[in-house]
């Protein structure tokens, strides 16, 4: 029982995301295969920013809100392959490429403000990606045809000076998506497929509880049968034809997570949570604390310009001034609704996350506009939503890390 | 002089901050296999010691030491706690330095983890996954070596001190090539079996060949586990000792010394004699302040006496002023006058009569870019509407009254300054501190709670400030609890004073006791309550 109330506890914020969520699509009268094929090719593009939060999380800097400055290093090097005259996936390689460079020596300049303003991470991050966004912006707006000759027209606004505030990504949108798709019960099967294998191992390896395992095969017998009934049964024709499953860019999703991962079971990743949990004691037994703190700094930045240059291949034009502005506020915001914290957080947290978020995200303005007849307060909502998330979640932390304190005082008393 | 040759010699170490001399021609000999006791009180300059002994970087930047450092005979050069490590040169803080969220194996390991092998050979890239069970294999031998029983997979945040304190000394045992291991006030957070438990490990350690430099308070373990002392008082050696033929007594006196005494005995003003009638009380109080935790405070003020609060740092004599003003969380019973107090809210406890000079003068005690006679009556302005005048509907500050009482106290405790509209902040130590009495004062409490008044300022106003703490007890009456590190400085102007160690009242004492009496009782020893 007390096990139980343990892991309602704990995942409490998720829970709660998952109820309004729920609640505001049964009132909001949407369309289920509209939702679903919209959340899913919004998942796929967004969930690579929010796995790079979780690199400063884990090393103790909090969630770092300058990950849009990698961001615009993925920009600036989508730029570059496109004057280039790269398109497609090659286009999209080069770019990845490119921006590995310039991602690196931005999150190292980032880490050493951050190194010296130990405490104040997530207001400092903030900040620095304001100010790096004024820099990015002197460069496109004027030294790009204004002191850096720019041999494409195209590229430019009228006058010459500066870059357009719009670039068409043409033969680069998609370019990844498109590699692999199908249609969502393929994919289910596929993955059901996956899972039943993956299941019989574990199974016959590690002996796990059978209640968990038997729990555990009766979903997959589930996924299999709602795949066998929508691809061969005929059953929800409608999501058949709409959803569509960018299967290649989940499995470029599923790589990095798995990457992650194996980091954090590394010296290296063991290292980072070291600092991450306690600066002092870390330093006391040898570790290089500020080395470490760049580490994280430059792969969060890193996976960050990876993250978009793979958002900006499924939104397909790249607004050169503002694509990248709120890229920190809103996977702050997925990685928190998935139940991690400003100390705390873990792939699957932030997949999880990622997921809830864009469903809010696209469930609530229509039950907005629903409750209020308005599209523009519906529009509101999205602001709303990801602004007070961010507020609840770390005022919720607060809170926790108080009762906590007191608790172990409590203890100790006694 | 010995025949052997010492594993570590520290020669003539000599450090100075920025002009103030805390160590000079320190020497020490620590030899192969013994465990050596480093004493003094604070700011006897141990920590200092230890940490030009570690590497530490704060050494480095305030411009290096004099002196020579050898190990087993061959000078060294200690530039980095890593450097240091290397060396085997291993230290077991004082504040425990174990990461929180680890568990106990991956705390031992830190830093040092096996990883998996790959193919043939044995690799060692940090880029490799850590082999778990070779890391908890690995951990069960280090705490097997100190004859540990702990499940490594325990989460270190759910462990008793006791233990946490032998994972980390595990820790640091378990480095390679360790030739000496330094102990900072281990037995410091652990009570008697505990610390039992604790010199038994280092007498197995000291078997199998280690040193150990082991610094404490506890003047009972050093004579039964330590083969020999060395004692340090005002940054140079104060005496050296075999354990096997000295006493307690002898060490503390050591420890303690007879100075500064004879410039206060002569200042003393005749007493006019406080009652029996408590006036204030406490029972079961407790604070929690971070370092400086009070456990369970017992104790009677009464009307019109100094009470002396002293001991060593970190033991919580500190906690109990800021934990009455509700600086930190607090709680149990405080009666003053018969009236039990509500704790938690500084305003109400100020309006209750108490005023309150922190030790702390700098954060608390001052708003630093506000004039000397905004400073002084700010306090009482918000806890009695003092210094306001009506006009009208709205309450405006009465700068004239407000500088009126300012120039007084300017006069009366000789605050050399401008004048009163100078930003407090601008003063000397010394003068701020008196900034702080005169804003206490301007409260007019009944009670005085003065803490470290004279931390980090010189010798002249030193004296000038005991003596207005005199003063205020002998012309106006006021009851002060003074808290100090400076014995002296206690017993040239206390009536009693208390000993605070551990969180608890170790035992109270006339200011005429021996010295060695009060070292004995601030180094945790059970002495008979004498006297009082």
């Amino acid at each position: 029982m007390t096990k139980w109330k343990r892991t309602l506890k704990k995942n409490a914020v998720p829970l709660l995301f998952i109820s309004l969520s729920a609640f505001a699509f049964l009132y909001s009268g949407a369309s289920g295969p509209v939702v679903v094929s919209d959340v899913v090719s919004r998942f796929a593009r967004n969930a690579i920013l929010v796995l790079s939060l979780i690199f400063p999380v884990l090393a103790g800097m909090g969630l770092n809100f300058g990950i849009a400055i990698g961001a615009m290093a993925g920009q600036i090097a989508l730029f570059f392959v496109m004057l280039a005259g790269i398109t497609g996936t090659n286009g999209l390689l080069a770019a990845a490429l490119l921006c590995v460079p310039l991602a690196v020596v931005f999150g190292w300049l980032s880490s050493l403000v951050l190194n010296r303003t130990k405490g104040q991470e997530m207001i400092t991050s903030m900040l620095l990606a304001f100010f790096a966004s004024g820099v990015y912006q002197f460069f496109f707006l004027y030294l790009l045809g204004g002191v850096i000759p720019v041999n494409n027209p195209d590229f430019l606004m009228g006058s010459g000076i500066g870059v357009r505030s719009n670039l068409d990504m043409t033969g680069m949108q998609y370019a990844l998506d498109d590699l692999l798709k199908t249609d969502v019960f393929t994919c289910l099967l596929a993955t059901a497929a996956g899972f039943g294998v993956w299941l019989v191992y574990q199974a016959v390896k590690h002996k796990k509880q059978p209640l968990y395992l038997a729990l555990l095969f009766a979903l997959d017998a589930a996924l299999l049968a709602l795949g066998v009934l929508g691809k061969f049964g005929g059953l929800w024709p409608q999501y058949r034809v709409m959803v569509q499953i960018p299967v290649a860019t989940l499995l470029v999703v599923a790589l990095v997570g798995f990457v992650i991962r194996y980091f954090f079971s590394t010296r290296m990743g063991q290292r980072m949570r070291a600092v991450g949990n306690d600066t002092t004691a870390s330093s006391a037994v040898g570790i290089d604390v500020n080395r470490v703190r760049t580490q994280a700094m430059i792969l969060s930045t890193l996976v960050a310009a990876l993250g978009q240059i793979v958002y900006l291949q499924n939104i397909g034009t790249i607004a050169v001034y503002s694509a990248h502005e709120n890229v920190g506020m809103f996977s702050a915001a997925a990685l928190l609704v998935g139940g991690a914290s400003v100390s705390g957080a873990t792939v699957p947290q932030a997949l999880l996350g990622t997921l809830l978020f864009h469903l809010l995200f696209n469930i609530l303005p229509i039950a907005g506009q629903k409750l209020f007849g308005s599209p523009e307060i519906g529009e509101y909502f999205r602001v709303f939503i990801a602004y007070g998330i961010i507020a609840v979640t770390l005022s919720l932390y607060a809170w926790k890390i108080t009762a906590k304190r007191n608790a172990t005082r409590e203890k100790k008393r006694n | 002089m010995e025949s052997e040759q010492p594993r570590l010699s520290l020669r003539h170490i000599s450090k100075s901050y920025s002009g103030n001399r805390v160590l000079s021609d320190v020497s020490l000999d620590v030899r192969a296999g013994e465990i050596h006791a480093l004493l003094g009180e604070n700011g006897a300059g141990k920590s200092t010691l230890m940490k030009i002994l570690m590497g530490m970087d704060e050494i480095r930047q305030s411009g290096g030491f004099e002196g020579e450092i050898l190990l087993d005979g061959e000078p060294v050069q200690i530039d980095s706690p890593k450097r240091a490590h290397e060396l085997g040169v291993c230290m077991v803080h004082q504040e425990l330095m174990l990461v929180n969220g680890f568990t106990v194996a991956e705390n031992i390991r830190v830093g040092r983890e096996p990883v998996k092998r790959i193919g043939r050979g044995e690799r060692d890239a940090a880029c490799l996954p850590i082999d778990f069970s070779r890391l908890r294999e690995q951990a069960k031998t280090a705490l097997e070596r100190l004859h540990v029983e702990l499940d490594g997979d325990m989460p270190i945040a759910e462990l008793p001190v006791t233990q946490m304190q032998f994972v980390e000394i595990a820790r640091e045992v378990d480095r390679p090539g360790i030739r000496l291991l330094i102990l900072d006030e281990p037995t410091a957070v652990l009570n008697d079996e505990e610390a039992e438990c604790l010199l038994d490990r280092m007498a197995r350690l000291k078997q199998s060949g280690l040193s150990i430099l082991f610094i404490t308070h506890r003047l009972g373990e050093v004579l039964r586990c330590c083969d020999r002392i060395t004692v340090l008082r005002d940054g140079a050696v104060a005496g050296r000792a075999e354990s096997g033929k000295t006493s307690a007594a002898a060490i503390a006196e050591m420890m303690i010394g007879k100075r500064l005494l004879a410039i206060h005995t002569s200042e003393r003003i005749s007493f006019g004699e406080p009652t029996e009638e408590p006036v204030l009380q406490l029972n079961g109080f407790w604070a929690d302040l971070p370092g400086e935790r009070v456990e369970r405070l017992d104790l009677e003020v009464r009307r019109g006496e100094i009470l002396g609060l002293g001991g060593l740092s970190g033991q919580g004599k500190i906690g109990f002023a800021n934990g009455l003003m509700g600086l930190c969380p607090s709680g149990g019973v405080v009666i003053l006058d018969g009236r039990e107090l509500s704790l938690g809210d500084a305003g109400s406890v100020l309006r209750a009569g108490f005023g309150f000079v922190s030790e702390d003068r700098r954060r608390v005690g001052l708003l630093s870019g506000s004039s000397i006679e905004e400073n002084i009556a700010i306090p009482a302005m918000l806890n009695f509407g003092r210094f306001l005048r009506r006009v009208g509907p709205v309450q405006m500050i009465d700068r004239r009254a407000m500088r009126a009482n300012a120039l007084e106290f300017i006069h009366a405790l000789d605050i050399r300054c401008t004048g009163p509209d100078q930003p407090a902040g601008m003063l000397s130590g010394g003068n701020q501190q008196k900034v702080c009495v005169a804003q206490a004062l301007t409260l007019r409490p009944r009670i005085l709670l003065v803490s470290e008044p004279t931390r980090g300022i010189d010798i002249g106003a030193k004296h000038l400030l005991l003596n207005v703490l005199l003063r205020l007890n002998r012309e106006q009456g006021i009851t002060i609890v003074f808290t100090s590190s400076e014995l002296q400085e206690l017993r040239s102007v206390c009536d009693r004073i208390a000993i605070i160690s551990r969180g608890r009242v170790a035992g109270i004492l006339p200011p005429d006791a021996p010295e060695a009496e009060f070292g004995l009782m601030m180094s945790g020893l059970d002495v008979k309550r004498s006297g009082v």
